[in-house]
Formats: structure tokens, sequence, C-alpha cells
């Protein structure tokens, strides 16, 4: 999230389109509402399905899953026809008026696709900027050349007309223009406009496409780094923010230092290719400091052990061009690639797309490690439905952690806040938090490769993990001593030049705590696990995450004593963008920053030096400036509408190019296997007629892992059901509690009808269409008919169904690989009707 | 006294059933307000669920969750939850928690509880087993990769900032490559 929770107060429109939150972030509905109340501020819903956010706004439109693009690209259309673009803001602090490559040829004049496409991948020559003899990027401030980004992107969404978006998605086109011109309205210096999104855009074949339209229109509209702007990214999980900072993934290593490939095998080699370059003279490129976190990171991991060329050395690197994500694991897995497996705090049971596949692939593993608070599909999947264990060879253990009120630690939320979590009470029986269990292994695992060697040991029995202590027969994790890891030491006594006042030096002794990352060295001299978070541990005010100051000085809910946000507790990132050139606020109204003659007051500023010194703001790109044009993403430069690989139309009613032409067929010989089936992908498949979506419920989180087993919770949403609309419905013989049957082309699910009419039928291109709509919440683990063995645990309220992932295809994003969940065909019918 | 969900209802029946009586419970009904988190030790922790980030008090007593609720202090919620925040006494106070590790065997039909140390051990001992023999120090191309090719893992944005860090750390250490989680899904 750009901004965060609280600020949404500050809006003047508010967009939800991607997400639910009424129903999935309840409690934001708090600020939404108060910007409604205080500010007249109005609310805009778009989704398939009229849902309970769509039940509290203003407008409403529904459109068909996975045609969001197009529904955005006609706002860009109607936003540049119209003149509602913030041209100071866009001329001076998005790459509008750089000059493009002539060669450079777009999907309305190349059959759908951009020039360099060649068996699904891009070579990307011509997608790039022409520069003088110098290398600075040749520019026309008027933004009239042909072949400036602003006159592209005209050109390039001028095919986005209403009436063509409408057939596309279904929604009318009253509905579209009375859409576009509010949120439009949001391009005034005194307004603010945000998009609030979630897994209602990521989990589609064109799912950053999907927010890059959106973040031009914000670009367009001078809505990014100010008050009420921004966008929101409303992520699913708790600490799902830190999770991603900390690199939970197999392409960045913490702090989002991109992992260490095998094409270059020196720490020297890999700082070099990471670190950006640019020719641009007012351009601070903040990224040039990369040096600075990776070399600090290899602290954190092998100390002063060895050099960091060494730790570089031993590390593990990833093939280039190689992708080692979720759908990959799970195909390798079920190609018998691996004999070990962690799912440590995860269901891959019931939340990987193809659940079945998932389930298959477990058989195949020698052993398995699953940790968790309740017994669950993962850790159980040899019971599950249609195993035989008798036939399973998989060794399994499942380990029993503490909840997060049974131990300490911290947190990021959506707006990168870092809040800490204290420890109420002991956890049940024996189960200990995961930091106890991680250490636990980890020494265990170092102590026999100490005793009988090894293949490259001293990558295991080198690192560093001054983390606790042992207390009785465990260690004893110290999520404190971790925090303070992460912020990063010095670990020689050093005088360091201020970053920010060139000739004052400051002396540091070996152990002290590292005040910011401007102050992290390249040399080795410091260690931090996380640059981002470097800063949040000080030695007079401790973790700063346990912060609890309510003040809020600028009045727009900043709260800055309120624990502690990455980066350097800055609550709004791009601030700098909400200032004009000569440092103004845009709007004084709601000066998230502003210059009091000597320096910046308001928010910890971004990006802004001192006014009229010319720094473009966006300093974490290299020429400094946003990216209306975006030439760094796998399909293309400009989102361009494509179909989701399963949809219910024949043909792409803007290009001859049907889907993505940068995804990942796992149905194609040679890549997937034989459970990646699909349907509908070259013609209409009369088998799976129905656009399918899958989405959540306020009672429920997740894969239900833990709520199912929570009764309250359970008694609320106690099964699987799925959503019909009433005409479909008829149609189908199926009334409102029937018992029905959804399948795919890759396995079925019961679920109870609901008849209603939050879902209508969409006229697409002058065909009825239908959508209907599945929670994803549940698993055959904590329903009444299965067989029990004694001791097993047993619900209190019994749950039924089981999850919707058995439905959902094995295809993901051009550029994450994010599983298309949220567009897929399927069929439904009554139970025991063929 | 520990009442479930269900008691509760019998016992908000019978309540009403007196009420029907016209027998006046207002005293009762106070008293046992002042009550409900008395001497209780409160804590402060931030809800599991979705990324909003709520406070929530929670108050022990004898070592048990006794009450949990939103923390009116936070920026954020202002003391409001939704249904799942509300519900995290029901985490704590479940007797479904897993208290004991469980180990299944190759084939076999049912899980068996075992200690820690063996579990430890066992584990370490699968981990060494397969990273020895899917280590891999070069690539097809020959160029240096040091990777552990045999083990994959997933997880978790469930854990602590503080435990992401430490468990990407041995992970790779271990050599994994094969590391994702929650955000890629």
């Amino acid at each position: 999230m750009t901004n965060h929770w609280v600020d949404f107060k500050n809006s003047d429109v508010i967009l939800i389109m991607g997400s639910n939150p009424a129903s999935n972030h309840p409690v934001s509905w708090k600020w939404i509402q108060e910007a409604v109340n205080t500010r007249d501020a109005k609310i805009i819903c778009v989704d398939p399905r009229f849902t309970q956010s769509a039940s509290k706004a203003h407008l409403y439109a529904p459109l068909r899953s996975g045609t969001d693009i197009a529904f955005l690209g006609g706002m860009i259309k109607y936003i540049l026809d119209n003149k509602l673009y913030f041209e100071e803001y866009i001329r001076h602090y998005t790459n509008a008026t750089f000059l493009v490559n002539p060669a450079l040829k777009m999907p309305g004049e190349n059959k759908g696709v951009f020039s360099g496409l060649t068996n699904g991948k891009y070579e990307k020559d011509t997608w790039s900027y022409q520069t003088d003899g110098a290398g600075v990027i040749r520019k026309d401030q008027a933004m009239k050349n042909p072949n400036c980004v602003f006159q592209l992107l005209k050109k390039h969404y001028s095919r986005y007309t209403p009436e063509t978006v409408s057939k596309i998605t279904g929604t009318p086109v009253d509905k579209l223009l009375e859409i576009y011109k509010l949120y439009g309205s949001t391009g005034k210096p005194d307004r603010a406009g945000v998009d609030l999104y979630a897994m209602g855009w990521t989990q589609h074949t064109v799912g950053v496409q999907n927010i890059r339209t959106m973040a031009i229109i914000q670009m367009l509209l001078g809505n990014i780094g100010i008050a009420g702007g921004g966008v929101a990214a409303m992520r699913g999980e708790s600490n799902v923010q830190g999770s991603t900072d900390h690199a939970l993934l197999f392409h960045i290593w913490p702090g989002y230092l991109g992992a260490p490939t095998a094409s270059l095998p020196t720490f020297a080699a890999y700082n070099e290719k990471r670190t950006p370059k640019t020719k641009e003279a007012n351009s601070l490129n903040w990224w040039k400091n990369f040096p600075k976190y990776s070399a600090s990171l290899l602290r954190s991991f092998y100390g002063m052990n060895m050099s960091v060329d060494e730790a570089y050395r031993i590390l593990p690197k990833l093939d280039d061009g190689a992708n080692y994500s979720w759908l990959t694991i799970f195909d390798q897995m079920y190609k018998e690639k691996f004999t070990g497996f962690f799912a440590w705090g995860m269901n891959p049971a019931c939340s990987g797309a193809h659940s079945n596949k998932a389930r298959q692939a477990m058989t195949k593993l020698d052993w398995m490690v699953n940790v968790n608070l309740f017994d669950n599909e993962t850790g159980s999947f040899w019971r599950g439905p249609g195993m035989d264990p008798a036939k399973i060879k998989t060794e399994v253990f499942m380990l029993p952690c503490a909840a997060s009120i049974e131990k300490e630690g911290s947190i990021a939320n959506s707006g990168r806040l870092q809040q800490w979590r204290y420890k109420a009470v002991n956890p049940p029986g024996e189960a200990l938090p995961d930091g106890d269990i991680m250490s636990e292994i980890f020494f265990k695992v170092k102590e026999l490769y100490e005793k009988k060697g090894g293949p490259n040991k001293e990558a295991i029995t080198a690192l560093t993990w001054p983390y606790g202590k042992m207390a009785g027969k465990h260690f004893h994790y110290d999520p404190r001593k971790v925090a303070a890891e992460i912020n990063g030491f010095f670990l020689v006594d050093k005088k360091v030049e201020n970053p920010t006042k060139k000739g004052e030096f400051k002396e540091f002794k070996k152990g002290d705590l590292v005040p910011t990352f401007a102050w992290l060295q390249a040399d080795g001299s410091t260690s931090s696990g996380c640059w981002i978070y470097c800063g949040s541990v000080t030695p007079d005010k401790g973790i700063l995450p346990m912060r609890r100051d309510t003040a809020d000085p600028t009045g727009l809910g900043l709260t800055p004593g309120w624990a502690w946000s990455w980066p350097v507790n800055r609550r709004i990132i791009y601030n700098g963008a909400s200032v004009d050139p000569q440092g103004n606020p845009w709007d004084p109204s709601r000066a998230v920053i502003k210059w009091n003659g000597t320096k910046w007051i308001g928010d910890v500023p971004d990006g802004a030096g001192d006014p009229g010194k010319g720094r473009p703001p966006f300093i974490m790109k290299p020429d400094g400036v946003a990216s209306l044009y975006g030439p760094g993403l796998a399909d293309g430069p400009f989102p361009e509408h494509y179909e989701p690989l399963e949809c219910p139309v024949d043909k792409n009613l803007l290009s001859p190019q049907k889907n993505n032409p940068a995804i990942k067929r796992f149905d194609k010989e040679g890549v997937g296997s034989d459970l990646d089936v699909y349907s509908n992908v070259t013609s209409c498949d009369p088998r799976f007629p129905f656009v399918c979506s899958t989405y959540r419920v306020s009672e429920h989180w997740q894969t239900g892992v833990l709520t199912r087993w929570c009764p309250w919770l359970a008694e609320m949403q106690p099964g699987m059901f799925v959503e019909i609309g009433t005409d479909l419905a008829k149609e189908k013989g199926i009334k409102n509690g029937d018992k029905c049957i959804v399948s795919s082309a890759r396995g079925e699910v019961e679920c109870t009808a609901i008849v209603t009419p939050r879902f209508k039928p969409f006229n697409i291109d002058g065909n009825i269409i239908h959508e209907i709509g599945i929670p994803w919440h549940f698993g055959w683990i904590t329903t009444k008919d299965r067989p029990y063995n004694p001791g097993d645990k047993k619900a209190e309220v019994f749950t039924h169904g089981d999850s919707a992932n058995l439905l959902v295809p094995t295809i993901g994003d051009a550029n994450t690989m994010i599983p298309e969940s949220k567009a897929f065909m399927a069929n439904v019918v009554k139970k025991g009707v063929k | 006294m520990n009442v479930s969900r269900r008691g509760f209802l019998k016992l908000s029946g019978a309540v009403a059933a007196v009420s029907g009586l016209g027998i006046s419970l207002t005293p009762a009904a106070a008293h046992a307000k002042e009550l409900k988190i008395k001497y209780a030790k409160e804590t402060t922790t931030v809800c599991p669920y979705c990324s909003v980030g709520c406070s929530i008090i929670v108050s022990v007593r004898d070592g048990k969750v006794i009450n949990t609720e939103g923390d009116p202090d936070s920026p954020i919620n202002r003391g409001s939850l939704c249904s799942k925040g509300g519900s995290i006494y029901q985490m704590a106070v479940n007797e479904n928690r897993l208290g004991k590790p469980l180990y299944r065997a190759p084939f076999a039909t049912e899980w068996k509880e075992v200690e820690w140390e063996w579990a430890f051990e066992k584990i370490a001992e699968n981990v060494k087993k397969s990273r020895d023999a899917s280590f891999k120090k070069t690539n097809a191309k020959g160029e240096l990769v040091n990777r552990t090719e045999g083990i994959a893992s997933v997880g978790s944005a469930a854990m602590d900032l503080e435990e992401c860090f430490t468990y990407q750390k041995f992970l790779r250490g271990l050599g994994l490559v094969y590391i994702e989680h929650q955000a890629r899904i």
C-alpha cells in the first residue's frame, strides 16, 4: 500500500475494484465511511457480483471477471479525451515526456501484441527510450512528439472506446461513463482518489497489468503521493507484507534485493548487475545504494565468520531465467523431483490452484514437515478423499505451534506498519513458537554437518544464530534479539561521514545499532537483515514498533508515534510528489509534507530535495519519475486487454491475440503434467459454460485452516456454497439451498446453492453470459462424514464441503505466476443431475 | 467456569425464562459485568487474520485467556473488530488445538504422538539425507550454484516478521531455492 488504512478518510472518491473490503477487510470500512461522512466522498464499486461493498457504494457497476484492463483502459481514454489529467504533475513527475524508440509497435498495429515477441517471450530492444549522445533520455516537454510516452499512451488507448469496452466487460455504456466521469474528477489538485484492490486483481493471467492500468490512471490524475490517494493493495494476511519484505519467495532476498543467479558468480558481479545506473542529472537513483544493503544482508547471515565475497559464493543461486515459484513447485513435486517438503504455517492442499494436483504431488514425497495450530488437509493429506494411506510412502511430521497471542514478535500490515504483539498465555500442551521449532531443527542439522560433514557444509555451520538461549530442554527463541539483527549493527569500530551532512562524522563502536539505512556500509562493516527495516530499533527508544503514542499533528491520521512503518517511519510513500516542483503542496488543505523555509515538516519526506532544485521525487526509479510507460514487465510496456485463459468468448474484441502471449502454459508438451488440463481455450466448451470466480467471506480466513476450528465462526458460515444468479438458477432448475455440484476441467466440489440477484447475466457482445461464485475457505478435515481415527480432533461445529481450489487452473500471471483463481470456466448442476 | 457457546445459549435461555417470570436480574448482570476482567492481566496484540492490523486487548487470569476485545487506543481500529478479530479468544481457548507433535510413518494409517526431541532429530536426518543427495555445486552450464534441489518450502505469512527473517536464513543456508509462500497465491 502506498498510503495506509486510516488515510482512506482523506479521499474524495474511493474506487473499490478488485476487492471487497466490507467483507474482507471490514474494519477498513470505518475510514471509508469517515470519508463519506466528513468530506462527502463518493464510493464506486466495480465487481462481477453485487458485494457487501457494492451495497454501501454510491455507484455500482458489474463487469465480467477478467476484463478489468478493458474497463480501466476505457477510463484512461476518457481522462485523456476530456483532458481530466493533471498536466503539471505528469510533465514533471512521470515519464510522459520521454521519447520511445520509433521502432516500437503496439498491439493496435501489430496483431494484438507489442513488437519483439518470439515463442511467448518478448525481446525488448524496440521498447527502449531514445537517448542523446551522452546517454540521457530524450524528452519533449510539450508532450507533442508522436513517439513521446504521452502520445503513445493516447494512441494505445484510443482503441478502448466505451462501446468496445462495454461489449467486452458487459458493463452498460452509461455506467462506464458515469464512473469515468466521477473518478476522473480527482485529476484536480484539490481532489484525491484511491483504488482499493486485493486478489480480485492479482489472481489473473494479466494480474500485474491490472494494477499497472490503475497506476497509470493514478499518475495521470496526480493521485500518487498525496493524502487520500495512492493505490491500496489490501493484503490478505496479517503479515504477508512482512513475509514478502523478508523474501519468503524464490526471486528476491530480504529488502527486495534480486536473488543471485548463476551467471553472477562473484559478489562484485552481482552488485554491478543489480545496481541501476542513470544519466539523468537530477535523479537521486536511490538503488545506487544496493551494494550497502546486499553486503549488510550477507553479514546478517554469517557475521564475521567469513568475508562477504565468500558468503555470496556459498549461498544458493538460481539458474538465469528459471522459475521456482508456487506452480512450478507443485509441478516438480508431482514429477517426483523433491524428496523433502516444508509446509510451514500453510495449507497448500486447499490453498493452491488445482488442489488435486497439490494433494497428489504430496504422495510423491519421502517426507513432509507441516507446522500448524490445528490438524489440516495438508498434514493429513494421506488420509484425505480418494487417498489410500497403505499406498502412500510419505513420512509426515505435524508439529504444533504457538498462536499469535502465545508468543511475542511483530507483524507488518498493508500500510507497512510494523506493530509489536506480546505474549498473553502459554501455548497449549507442548506446542512451541515457530521460532523455537526452526531453531531446534537448525541446531540439529548443524550438529549433523559438524559431525558428519557434507557438501558446502560451511553454508550451514557458519550461519550465525544468536537468537536466544537454552531454557530447560529447548532453545528459547528471542524475537527482540532478531528485531535488532534485522535493524542491523556496526560490526567494527568505525568513523562514518553523515550521509545527509557532508563533512560531519560520527564514531560508531562495534555492536552499535545502525541508526537508519542511510548509514549502512558496502564494505562489510555493518549488518542488516532487511535494510528497509533499518531504523526500527534504536539504542534510546528500543523497539519502535512497540510505540503507542496516538498523537496526530497533521490531522491526516499519520500518527507517527504509533508503532513504526518502513521505510524510516514514512506513512505515505512517494510523498515528494504531493508538492509542486517549488515545494508547495498541490493541496494545502491536505499537505502531507510542506517546506517551512528550512526543512520539511509533516510526514517523513520521500524524494523531496530542497524546493526548486529539480529533483524528481520517484527516487526508487533510476530516472526519478513514475512510469506511465513500463518497459520492465514481461508482457508489455502498456497494459493491453487479453482474455483469461479460460473464458466464455471465442475471440478478443480488441485484437486477434486472445490470451496474454507471455504466460506459461502447463498443458504444453514437455511443460506440465497429465493433470494440467484447461477448458475453453481455443473455443467455447459446452461442458463448462459459466465464468467462475472465488472469493472470501468475513467469517473465515484463507483456507479456513484456523477459522473452521473456531465454533463461533463455523456456526456463522458452516460450509461451501455457490452463488447463482436468479435467471441461471431457473434455467438449471436449482432452488435456494439445493445441493449442487460445481465442476471444472480439473475437478468438482459439492456446494449449497444460494440463488441470488447479486449475480446478473452479462451481455457480452450480444451473448448472455452467466457468472457464478464460490468461497475458498473450506476443506474436508472439519467435515462430519469423513473417517475419524481414535484420538482425532473433531470440530465442535462441523463444516461441509471441500476446497474451491480443486477447480482452479494451473495457469499464472505472466510476471508473477500468481494463479488465475478469479476467472475460469465451470459448470453447476443440481446434485444427482447429469 | 468454562462456558461453551452452546452452554452459553442454554444459560441465556434459562435467563430469558426467569425474566419471563418477572424477576429482575439487573443487580446480578451488573455484578457479572464488573467481574468479567477483574484481576486479569492485560496484554495487547494485533489480529492475526487480515492485513488491517487491528489491535486487540487480551485479558488473562490464572494463565487462561478470559476475554479478548478491540483496543480503543489503536488509531486504526479504535476498538472495533470484525467477526474474525472478535473470535481470537477461541483460537487460544480451543480443545482442538494440537498440543503434541504427531508423526505418520510411511504407509501408516494413523498418527502417532511423538516427543519433540525425537521429531527434531528425525527431521534433521531427513533434511541432511535429502540435501546431500540433491545438492548441486554447479548447474548444466558449469556455473557455480551451490543449491539443494530436492527440498522445497512453502510458508509463511502466518509467522512473525522475526520468524520470517530467521526461516529464510535457515532455508537459504541449506541451499534451498524453491522457497515460496502465501504472497504468490
